[in-house]
């Protein structure tokens, strides 16, 4: 069923990240699953993401892209199979767990708060204290460093509240927030649904960033043009199993939209590229 | 359609931009001038985020007002009332403000003070006599556990703070008519006399003249050089820093607020003791509020609670913890009322005061959906609150009136609070 190609690259793809064929995968799925009750909702799952590369994870409502990514930010119990972390099995019990390991999840609706600023937003839950007291001064320069490490420019002031960004700039700080804190992989959960098409492109840049910073990005996304944009990788997923793992070069938006609605190719268009 | 990504992003090495481009052309935060400055705010105040500045204007107007009609209103010895008068109804808001910060609210806190005072004004007076200190810590004890009450009501069994401090409300009416029955027998008619010096001294006591001009200078003194140190640490620091000019502003305001206030207090009979109390308690928590996790927590909650969650903040912890400071500061605003009565009494009108505090609250700014106000909101709405109670009881005005003009006032602000929110919701 997977066709792991993890070495391979794509033709065209960005210059300066490199993959040596050796190296394990950051993360491995190795025949995962997760059972609600009588529902089968994940099974024999079986998905490398590789360090410094885009992952996208497509499929249909319901296809199971939600407990994946639930199961591996610690919040669904997988009941069957294994993790790998950089070679080594790992057991995922909790949140905790996995943001020790350095997966940082970026969800859909953002999870910032409207009435902070960015940098109180930033350090939320993990503020910096001297002497017992808020430390603004570091976690204002960190906060501001990490900005400027991802180019996130077009905010005005990291002082400002939240609530006066733009969509793609509320992206921006929820992912450098999760950078910040040493991610090895972030998950994104619909990072573009409900953004214009500038604001998008912001935040594809901004994928595009994490993986040259050798970060593993996993991006949950509907928009088969921005998967094909910013992914390194395609995973489909259909009805709860793995439908195909490819290089993004080996699909197209005509054989993904087969294999998201059908879970397999009929016709041999794809590797029509 | 292409398959393979076409676009190509700019060489990492060159994306790194210095921290002051970030910052380029920022709103006031990091504006360099005091004219800056002044432009951003305000295109903030019509955004709907107007600060305190609009709120000290409407006591100026209203001060100014009622001195037109009376002109005993700006005499000394009237200043002098009007600020213990104040001091209960700003107090009380302080507490109101710790709940409406997380968007909840307590409408118990009048007779959880007066529960408070029952108490201290019982242990400190006869048969018991205990020194004032006891009978303080005694009242607001009892009204922290109040408060505690109400959060763990509040977080374990999810029933709103309304319905909870409601009940509360009359039922802590009923505990007052008890306990001041009990406590003081039933020939007292339900009152219960404070018999202590100190906590009769509250509303009554007053700083000698020297005393006031060296807190004065000590308080403006520090404040300036707190100011100039930080800001000139953050400035070298490349960090975000109010301009030169304003820092120098608000340390003249600051220094000329309090001389006048001193200067008047002492043409009367001097500052009541009320004044530096309340001061140090805004103080207080005002850097509790600023500059500690608690504090960031309560407005992260107010916020979005889920977002607060989801960055493993206790939730449940944080609401106990500031239901029971609301109503610890609620104590201390029923000693103070039973300090400027002389008594407490089991006719308290706790609803009413429930009431003003909330108003003070959000007529200082304080937004009633959580997540955004200061402890100094309370402070100049109690101010305005007192004001207008005040000045229409110098007019002679009647009840009826005094009560409609409060309901107008306050209808007022809570309608520029509702307008900026849904400002802030559609930017």
């Amino acid at each position: 069923m997977s066709d792991e190609q993890a070495g391979v690259r794509p033709a065209g793809s960005p210059a300066g990240r490199t993959l040596l064929d050796d190296t394990p995968p950051l993360l491995s799925l190795r025949g995962v699953g997760k059972r609600f009750g009588p529902v089968q909702a994940l099974s024999d799952i079986n998905l490398d993401l590789p360090a410094g590369q885009v992952t996208a994870l497509v499929g249909d409502n319901g296809a199971g892209k939600s407990t994946l990514i639930k199961a591996i930010a610690g919040i669904h119990a997988i009941d069957g199979g294994e993790m790998l972390w950089e070679g080594n099995p790992v057991q995922i019990h909790g949140p905790r767990d996995s943001s020790h390991l350095g997966i940082e999840t970026v969800y859909q609706d953002l999870a910032l708060c409207d009435n902070l600023d960015i940098v109180q937003n930033m350090f939320l839950g993990r503020e910096a204290l001297r002497g017992g007291v808020l430390d603004e001064a570091t976690m204002e320069t960190k906060a501001n460093q990490t900005l400027s490490e991802l180019s996130v420019t077009t905010v005005k002031s990291i002082r400002q509240p939240v609530s006066s960004l733009s969509g793609g700039q509320r992206q921006a700080v929820a992912v450098a927030r999760a950078v910040m804190w040493d991610a090895k992989l972030v998950i994104m959960d619909e990072p573009t649904a409900a953004l214009g098409v500038s604001q998008t492109a912001m935040v594809l840049d901004l994928i595009t960033r994490l993986s040259a910073r050798g970060i593993a990005v996993l991006v949950v996304s509907h928009n088969l043009n921005d998967v094909f944009q910013v992914a390194d990788r395609i995973a489909v997923m259909f009805l709860g199993t793995l439908a195909r793992t490819a290089p993004i070069g080996e699909l197209t938006v005509s054989t993904a939209v087969e294999l998201i609605t059908t879970g397999n190719l009929t016709t041999s268009t794809d590797r029509e590229s | 359609m292409s398959s393979s990504p076409q676009q190509t992003p700019p060489p990492v090495t060159d994306d790194v931009t210095p921290p002051d481009e970030v910052l380029a052309g920022v709103p006031e935060l990091a504006s360099g001038s005091l004219s800056a400055y002044v432009r951003a705010w305000l295109a903030r105040v019509r955004s709907g985020e107007s600060g305190v500045l609009p709120v000290i204007g409407g006591l100026i107007v209203i001060i100014i007002i009622f001195q037109l009609k009376n002109s005993v209103f700006l005499s000394a010895n009237n200043i002098i009332n009007l600020m213990v008068q104040a001091s209960i109804y700003v107090l009380f808001g302080i507490a109101e403000v710790f709940v409406l910060l997380l968007g909840e609210i307590d409408l118990a806190l009048g007779f959880t003070g007066a529960i408070g005072a029952v108490f201290a004004v019982w242990i400190t007076g006869p048969p018991h006599n205990q020194p004032w200190f006891v009978g303080v810590v005694l009242g607001l004890a009892v009204a922290t556990v109040i408060g505690a009450v109400w959060g763990l009501l509040t977080t374990r069994l999810r029933i709103p703070s309304f319905i909870v401090t409601l009940a509360g409300l009359l039922g802590l009416q009923g505990l007052l008519i008890f306990l001041i029955n009990k406590l003081a027998g039933q020939s007292s008619g339900g009152t219960m006399s404070v018999s202590n010096g100190v906590i009769n001294g509250i509303a009554y006591g007053h700083m000698s003249n020297v005393l006031a001009w060296v807190v004065l200078v000590v308080v403006v003194v520090t404040y300036a050089a707190i100011t100039v140190l930080r800001d000139r640490q953050r400035r070298s620091g490349g960090l975000v820093t109010q301009p030169v000019g304003l820092g120098f502003l608000k340390i003249a305001a600051i220094a000329v607020a309090g001389v006048v206030l001193v200067l008047v207090c002492s043409a009367g009979s001097g500052v009541p003791w009320a004044v530096p109390i309340v001061l140090a308690i805004v103080l207080g928590w005002t850097f509790l509020l600023g500059h500690t996790r608690f504090g960031r927590y309560v407005y992260a909650i107010g916020g979005n609670a889920e977002a607060a969650r989801r960055a493993g903040i206790n939730l449940s912890q944080i609401r106990l913890i500031a239901f029971a400071l609301s109503s610890l500061t609620a104590g201390a605003a029923g000693i103070f009322y039973a300090a400027r009565l002389g008594s407490i009494s089991s006719n308290v009108d706790g609803g009413q005061y429930v009431l003003l505090a909330v108003a003070a609250a959000v007529i200082g700014g304080t937004s009633l959906f959580g997540g955004r106000g200061k402890i100094v909101h309370a402070l100049l709405g109690g101010l305005i609150v007192a004001t207008i109670y005040n000045g229409m009881g110098l007019l002679n005005l009647s009840a009826a009136t005094q009560l409609m003009v409060t309901a107008l006032v306050l209808l007022a602000a809570v309608t520029v609070d509702a307008l900026s929110r849904r400002n802030r919701t559609t930017t």
